[in-house]
Parts: C-alpha cells; structure tokens; sequence
C-alpha cells in the first residue's frame, strides 16, 4: 500500500492541484459573500453550474475542427473565459437582487436568508435542467452533457513519473492569474476598499458614504465572475456537465474557504490547494469512491481543532 | 435592524397570520376541558382522516392512506424531530436525514441478515441514531452556527456515502425484502394494506408530540430556549450550554432514527438514495415555513409541503399549463415557493409569539447577516448623512 503510495503520489498530485485551483475559485465566492453579508450563500454552486453551461454554449458555437494550440488556443480561451465569467457574474447579481435584497431590507436573519438560498438553489437546478438546457442543447436537460475537446492535451514536462500536460498548466495558471486580479482588486482600488470597510463594519461604512448595495452588488458580481471562471476550466478540462454539477463541488468549496478561514481570499485559495491535495492523496489509500467522505473529514478535524481556519478570519482586518 | 412587518397590511400572508393570532389568543386563555376537547378532536379527526371520501379530493392521483403514510405521516415525524433541534434549540442542521437513513438502515440490516424482531430493530435503530448524534455533535457543537450547518450537511452527505460504498449493507443497490412488522394477534396485522401503517406511524407522532410538548415546559426545555436567545447570557446564568447543545441533537437524531424505522417497515425497500440531501432541506424547510419552534406550525407546514407536491402530481389544469408532466415541475415550484416565502413572511406561517419576538430582534437561531444596514431604517441614516 505505501508503495502504491510513493508510485501514485506525484501524479495524484498534479490532479490534486488542477482540482484545487478549481476549488479555490469557487471558494473565493463564498468567501467573498460570506465577508460581507454573513450569509452562506448556498445558490453559489449553482453560479458554477450557469458558468460550465456558458462556456458549453460557447465551446460548441466555436466548435474547433482539431483541438488547438499556441496562440488560437489562448484567444479561445480568454473569451471563453470571458462569456462564463460575464454569466455567472450576472446570474449572481441577479439573484442577491430576487433571493436576498428583500430579506436584508427587512433585517431578516441568517437562518432565513439560508432557507431563501436554499431555496434559490433547487429552483435553479431545476430551471436548468427543466427549461434551460433542453433549450439551450436540445437534449433531455438531466442527462449528462459533454463538450467538444478544445485544447491539446500534451505532456510538456515530466516531474518523476507524473506527466504534466497543457490543460493542467492552463487550470492552474488561469487560476493564479485570476486569484492575483482580485486579491490587487480587493487590496489595492477603492471599490475594493468599500469591500473591506463594509465587511468590518457596515454600519460605519454607511457614514463613511460607502454605498451597501453597490458593495453588496460588486461582491457577487466579483465572486460570481471567480465561479464563472471555474465553470470555463472545469468543463475544459473534464469535457462534460450536468444541471446539478454544483452541488458536490459547491460543498467542497465551502469546505475549502472554511478550511483556509472564511472571509479570507487568500485563505481560499489556501484551503482550496489543501482540500485538493489531501483528497487526492487520500484517494490512494482508500479509493477514489471515498473522496467526497475524505474532504468531509477534513473539514469536521480542521474545525474542531481550528475553527477559524488556518488562516482565520481576515476580510475585516486585512490592510487599509 | 428592527422588523417593520407589523404596519404591512398588504401582504395577503400577514392577514392569514392575524387570523391563526385570534386563534393563538383564545387558545392561551382557554380553559383545560377545552383544551382537551381540542385534543379529542384533533385524534378523532386523525382517526377518521383516511377516510375514502377525504382522499378523492385530498390526492385523486394516488392511494390517499399510502400518501397519508409517505411523504405526510413520515415527513411530520421527522419535522417534529428536527424542530427539537432547529426551533427549540436554535441550531442548524443540514444533514437531518442521516439520521433517518440510520435508523433506516438499521431496521433493513438487522431484520435480514440476523432476524431480530422488528421493533428490536426499531429500538436499536432509534438508539444508534442517538448514539451518532453524539458523535457528530461532540465535535461540532461548539463551532458557530454556520459552520455546524455546512458540517451536518457533510455529515448526511459522508452517511450517505459510506452506504452507498458499503456492500455490507448491499451498497448501491441497497437493502430488498425488509421484513413488515409482526402481527399482534387480534390486534392488528402489517402485511401490504397500508391502514395498519398508517395507525401506527399516527401513534409515534402523537406520543413525539407529547414528549416533544413536556420537554419544551421542562427545565431542558427552558435551557435551550436561553441558548437560542442567547448562548453567551445562557452560559454565564450557568447553563451547562454544550451538555444541552448536545441533548438536543441526540433527541432530535432519535426521532429521525424511528421514522426511519417505520418508513423502513412500511417500505420493504431502502437504498442509498432514498435518502438525498434534498429530503433534509425539505424538513428544515418544512419547520421553517410552519414557524419554527411552534409545534403546530412544524406540523401544518410538514403536512402543506408533503401534500402540494401531491396533490398537483396529476392536476389537469397544471398539465394544461405546464406540459405533459406536472409532477417533474414540483421541485422547481417548491424552490420558489420558499425564495417567495422567506421575502413575504421570514417567520413562518404560525411562529409562535416568542420566536416572533427574537427574530424580529435578530436573535434566535443564527443572528442577524452582516451588511444589514439596507432597509427603511437606513434609508433615514443616509439621508442624514447628505
């Protein structure tokens, strides 16, 4: 067993950074959200979900004769990219604005919100694979839906006996690329400074003329946008989705940003990369059949010992 | 801030509560024989509600008895059983139906493959529910109330996991041939006819309820009420809050773990999937819809998310409306319903008046979300501020 272990460990890690990056994406959703409002924002899987279809829509307009590489490659994915991030992005705000602005103008609580999230979620799903998806693909919307292959899937380098390949390196450095915009976004402009202000405290904020519902907007735009960027890499790189896609990996991601200390973006990322590995690693040992339950573990053990994460919580204190 | 909803006489919703209100007051001040008249008829009514004539209009699509059986009957069990923990304790749990998977589980597994006798199996499914909820809990109860929400939702998640990747307990294909109950000679005998099901599942509500109903006017009951407000006063009044915490998660997982025995029975068959998250989020906000804490709102709002979804399963004007298929529409419908609820009447349709009280002043339960500036409140702040 320990030498399966040593023989698997350097590819099992490869897969282990392509899923985090894509965790970590997600991640800074919920993170972001969940800093400004307290509010798990359970629809958030669902986010992903409309990004995977997007860029599906997308890949099979296009729809390359041979998968590409070299430059084409880089201009199809950005606006890729681009049209999944811009429709989870709206999709987020569009729904703060239906499923949680009228509950925050009441002052309603977290439990009730959670219950609008909830709700918010089924109905999504449910839309998708009712209305949308037969419409969008002309196939009965709960089967699973696969896409086109897009990039060439060849080994660049090789560490030990892990091999790795184009679409692992565009995952990761997408993701990166993604992750360091927003963290300059967060840390570095003012709309990222009225984040900040707003999830110390948000009464202050409002006396400092800090507009909350522009904030409250550019946060689920911001972290839709992450989910749609993570919808593009998750369907170029496993090919295919399905209306309920979010909802195992929306629970890991949460897991994810608990993991690193909600409220924190570099904490997701953080806990992201983590949940990734470890589920990767452990899926040696017991079988990948077991990950979900894995990454699960993780979560009860990290919280019990840490429960504010291994970066605790920091949207709120982070610089000025 | 502060809720506003008392002066809003347009929503249609706040006039159905003032009516229950009327009803709540006469019932506060109603003397004991009237009170248990109101008891005698609400078991006469259950006794009799079976009755074919109520069925052909109650659910013309199915048996009227077996709908009364599942979803109604089951899901009013276990939103009792869940409203112990979310409504009187103030703790949110996503993964409730672990806990009837167990105590499904437990009736299938050691009724066929060791032959105990159904209500041992019963009892020991009850008692390993109990006995998980202590595990999960010990761990997790100190954490806040989100994070206990998302790690019981892994919870129920990881049970229905291990089940399915179980052959042991027949793994993805589940568990067949589950053995109904044993016959009480010249009392009754569960064979396939649903009736004796449905007395039977009555009588575990009934005696839920009063259990439920005493714990609430004991000194537990009063803990929890003070943790929920809250946790911080509570502990420094010296309430031992974890050991309550605790308590609460255990009776809770204990009645999840008996209608899963009955359903188990009744069903003949159970498999992984029997048990999906959705059914959890149905109970929590089937207790959150009737008003969480206030005993006949869990149940009418168990009994209305039970029953809509059937009722409509093959009404014809939906079929006109919709398509060939209604019933594929009635999670779509449901999600929608509770956004729509939780915007119109965020306390449920029959809170009771003391959870009113905290959820207007934002406690109870999880607290108020961040950023709750916005609202009429506000809009006079910024004002001031230009």
């Amino acid at each position: 067993m320990l030498d399966d272990f040593f023989s698997q460990f350097l590819p099992s890690t490869v897969g282990g950074l392509v899923f985090g990056s894509i965790y970590a994406l997600v991640a800074l959703g919920y993170t972001m959200v969940y800093g400004v409002l307290r509010l798990i924002n359970f629809a958030h899987s669902e986010i992903f979900m409309i990004g995977t279809f997007a860029s599906l829509v997308t890949i099979t307009a296009i729809a390359p004769a041979s998968p590409l590489s070299g430059l084409a490659l880089v201009g199809v994915m950005v606006l890729i990219i681009v049209i999944s991030a811009a429709a989870s992005g709206g999709a987020a705000v569009l729904l703060e604005l239906v499923a949680y602005r009228p509950l925050r103008r009441k002052g309603a609580t977290r439990l009730t919100a959670l219950i609008s999230a909830i709700g918010a979620s089924l109905f999504l799903q449910e839309l998708f694979a009712l209305v949308i998806i037969p419409w969008l693909t002309g196939k009965p919307g709960r089967n699973q839906q696969s896409a086109p292959r897009i990039v060439d899937r060849e080994t660049v380098f090789t560490i030990g006996n892990a091999a790795v390949r184009t679409d692992h390196i565009i995952v990761v450095v997408a993701a990166v690329i993604m992750m360091i915009a927003l963290d300059r976004l967060v840390n570095r402009t003012k709309i990222g400074r009225g984040i900040r202000a707003t999830a110390q405290d948000p009464e202050a904020a409002v006396l400092m003329g800090v507009s909350i519902d522009n904030i409250v907007r550019v946060t689920f735009l911001l972290g839709g946008a992450m989910a749609g960027v993570a919808g593009a890499l998750y369907l170029m790189e496993f090919e295919n989705t399905v209306f309920n896609v979010g909802f195992v990996l929306g629970i890991k991601a949460f897991t994810a940003a608990v993991l690193g200390g909600i409220g924190n973006l570099r904490g997701a990322l953080l806990g992201g990369i983590v949940l990734g590995l470890i589920e990767n690693w452990g899926a040696i040992f017991v079988g990948s059949e077991w990950k979900d339950v894995i990454a699960f573990t993780v979560l009860v053990i990290v919280l019990m010992f840490r429960p504010t994460g291994i970066l605790g919580e920091s949207l709120q204190k982070a610089r000025a | 801030m502060k809720g506003n909803g008392v002066s809003d006489s347009s929503n249609p919703l706040r006039r159905v509560g003032a009516l229950f209100d009327g009803a709540r007051d006469w019932w506060e001040h109603a003397k004991s024989w009237q009170r248990y008249l109101v008891y005698l008829g609400a078991i006469v009514f259950a006794l009799i509600l079976p009755a074919p004539w109520i069925g052909s209009f109650m659910s013309p699509g199915s048996d009227w008895t077996t709908v009364l059986i599942y979803p109604i009957g089951t899901y009013i069990l276990l939103a009792v059983g869940l409203n112990v923990v979310v409504g009187q304790a103030g703790l949110l749990d996503l993964g409730f139906v672990a806990f009837f998977a167990i105590g499904g589980y437990s009736v299938a597994y050691y009724g066929t493959h060791f032959g105990w006798n159904y209500w041992a199996t019963v009892l020991f499914g009850i008692l390993l529910a109990a006995v998980s909820g202590v595990i999960l809990g010990a761990p997790t109860l100190r954490l806040r109330g989100d994070y206990l929400a998302i790690v019981t939702l892994g919870f129920g998640e990881i049970v229905r996991v291990t089940a399915n990747n179980t052959d042991e307990i027949g793994g993805a294909r589940g568990i067949t041939n589950i053995p109904h109950p044993p016959s009480i000679p010249g009392v009754v005998e569960f064979r396939l006819l649903p009736a004796p099901y449905y007395y039977l599942i009555l009588v575990a509500i009934v005696l839920v309820i009063v259990f439920s109903v005493r714990l609430q006017k004991s000194r537990v009951g009063r803990a929890w009420a003070a943790i929920r407000e809250d946790e911080d006063a509570a502990e420094l009044m010296g309430v031992p809050t974890f050991k309550f915490k605790l308590l609460a998660f255990a009776i809770g997982a204990m009645i999840g773990g008996l209608a899963g025995g009955i359903y188990a029975g009744k069903a003949v068959f159970i498999e992984p999937n029997t048990f999906p998250f959705i059914l959890s989020a149905t109970i929590l906000a089937a207790v959150v819809l009737g008003g969480a804490g206030n005993l006949p709102g869990v149940i009418l709002g168990a009994f209305v998310i039970a029953w809509l979804p059937e009722r409509f399963r093959e009404a014809e004007w939906l079929e006109n409306a919709l398509g060939e298929n209604p019933a594929e529409y009635r999670i779509l419908l449901f999600g929608a319903v509770l956004v729509l609820m939780m915007a119109l009447r965020p306390e449920g349709l029959l809170p009771s008046r003391r959870r009113k009280a905290e959820l207007h002043e934002g406690t109870g339960g999880m607290g108020a979300m961040g950023a709750e500036v916005a609202g009429p409140d506000t809009e006079v702040s910024t004002e001031a501020v230009k």
